[in-house]
């Protein structure tokens, strides 16, 4: 085989070989043009429904909700004080460092449970027996009915919101883990044999890489659910937290605090994702529908 | 191990039975045969004779359902690196590096990480892959995946290599190419090759021995021994007789079926 490559039939040529070097053409002829049109559609429909907003509300003293411009104004003083000068004036950061550890730390969680789980479940069939059945009764049950239970089990305070993020997060991650693993071609467990990786060697070096497209997702899917739930996992009468400003907000008719701590929300929660995805990203570029 | 006089591979009144919902198919019966180190050997027949079966019982996927599957006299065990298998569909793990694909093997029995690397670059020279080390499989086309896969299974130490119609799915030109690199191999390294094959011109070209396999159920029919000079000429008079015999061999087989 001294001949080298086949011409002709390479897919690539030879300066262009890690993945994802084979960029479309047309985002290198005008990328700065093609991103502005990206952002400029992204932000229509925000855009409409801020104005919408705005004249909906602006001028009416007795609207149930507050206008645009004094929500921003209050998002100001929550995060540095000084206008206001009251309860909340300058606590944003608190809150927010609050969330963001009971997000990651419940997810972190979650993900160190349900990655082993979803490979013994996917690859050892004693395990599915054994443990499949009972996962999948518990997890039509939501979030939110797991409240009470949880303050009973956990107590008041931060480890009951630890175990409703972890809840959240759970299922997603073990589903997708347990699907990846199922589909891993029969192939590459004969090949991965053959070649003399046999037994549970073949999960660090065969299962668990093919599957990881797919641990992805769930891990994905996970953190974004961790978001969604850090509301009620924060209505376990903790102090501090984003969920917890909200319902302490609400309880004071102070709408414009409820409208802030949303945003906070859906902000740290898109930031969270696209690192999320920027991880997957350089991990996954072998594989052509992710790299 | 050395005991010329033990064949490498002895093959004895091999059977496999297929059991699934209560039926139950018989997928070879009684096949014997017996191969020397370093014969080149394809086993040629339609689907359904069951060549992938035995194929599959010397690499230790299946386990014969009678008689017995000898390596240097000893009953093989399982899949093992002494017997490397070459898929039709390149079995590639697409997550590794051409690199990493051909260090798999040595990587998992526990070789020093700087053999591994001689190893390894040794084998992408062999079969010309340097340019694309560090590119993955779905960067490659179908040549290039399956001399990844021989580079594999050789990096390994393989003793016996296997291949199933490895190069089924490839263009015809490129199917000419590798089956010219592959003879090549085959006379430098000196391995013994199992060849799975339903084409009548690859087994004539390939092989030292042809085993003729029939379906219905799989059985070995014949096994003829291709007494022509390398590298063959496949447009010459004397190919053009073997093909001849061979082929009407392995239709008369069919003849009674397709009545």
């Amino acid at each position: 085989m001294s001949t080298g490559a086949e011409a002709g039939a390479l897919p690539l040529a030879a300066g262009s070989l890690p993945a994802g070097a084979a960029a479309p053409p047309a985002r290198r002829a005008g990328p700065g043009l093609a991103r502005l049109r990206a952002a400029g559609l992204a932000l229509l429909i925000p855009a409409g429904l801020g104005l919408v907003w705005h004249l909906a509300t602006v001028g009416r003293p007795y609207s149930l909700i507050p206008p645009p411009a004094e929500v921003w104004t209050e998002l100001r003083d929550l995060a540095f004080g000084g206008i206001n000068d009251d309860a909340f004036s300058g606590t944003l950061w608190a809150h927010l460092a609050a969330s963001l550890a009971r997000v990651y730390g419940g997810f972190a969680l979650a993900a160190a449970a349900a990655l082993p789980l979803g490979l013994l479940i996917g690859r050892v069939p004693v395990v599915r027996a054994l443990l499949d059945p009972t996962l999948q009764i518990l997890r039509p049950i939501p979030v939110t009915a797991w409240l009470p239970l949880a303050m009973i089990l956990f107590g008041l305070g931060p480890r009951s919101a630890y175990f409703l993020v972890f809840l959240g997060a759970f299922y997603p991650i073990l589903v997708n883990t347990v699907f990846g693993v199922r589909s891993v071609e029969p192939r590459l467990f004969e090949a991965a044999a053959m070649l003399g990786c046999t037994g549970t060697a073949q999960f660090a070096r065969v299962v668990l890489p093919a599957a990881l497209p797919s641990i992805f997702t769930g891990l994905r899917l996970g953190l974004g659910f961790a978001w969604v739930v850090i509301v009620v996992g924060e209505m376990t009468g903790v102090q501090t937290g984003l969920g917890a400003i909200i319902m302490e907000a609400r309880q004071l008719s102070r709408t414009e605090i409820v409208i802030c701590g949303m945003a906070v929300i859906g902000v740290a929660g898109f930031v969270s994702d696209w690192i999320v995805m920027r991880i997957g990203r350089s991990l996954l570029a072998w594989s052509p529908s992710h790299g | 191990m050395a005991d010329p006089t033990v064949p490498i591979l002895d093959i004895r009144n091999v059977a496999k039975t297929f059991v699934s919902n209560g039926r139950s198919i018989e997928a070879l019966r009684g096949a014997n045969l017996t191969v020397a180190r370093g014969e080149f050997i394809c086993l040629l027949g339609a689907s359904g004779c069951g060549k992938s079966t035995l194929l599959r019982i010397v690499a230790g996927f299946e386990a014969a359902t009678g008689g017995e599957a000898l390596m240097w006299g000893k009953p093989i065990p399982g899949p093992g690196p002494s017997r490397g298998m070459v898929f039709q569909d390149y079995g590639l793990f697409p997550w590794l590096s051409v690199r990493d694909n051909i260090g798999f093997g040595p990587r998992s029995r526990g070789r020093p990480a700087p053999e591994i690397r001689d190893t390894v670059d040794r084998y992408i020279d062999l079969v010309g892959l340097q340019r694309f080390a560090d590119a993955h499989p779905h960067q490659l086309s179908g040549g290039m995946k399956q001399r990844v896969a021989i580079a594999r299974v050789l990096a390994n130490d393989a003793e016996v290599v296997l291949m199933d119609e490895p190069f089924g799915a490839l263009d015809a030109m490129t199917r000419e190419r590798l089956q010219d690199e592959l003879l090549d191999l085959w006379r430098r390294t000196g391995l013994t090759v199992l060849f799975v094959t339903h084409a009548i011109e690859e087994a004539i070209f390939l092989a030292d021995r042809v085993v003729m396999m029939s379906p219905g159920p799989g059985r070995i029919e014949a096994v003829h021994a291709i007494d022509l000079a390398r590298r063959r000429d496949v447009s010459s008079p004397a190919f053009n007789d073997v093909r001849r015999m061979l082929s009407a061999q392995l239709h008369s087989h069919h003849a009674p079926k397709a009545a």
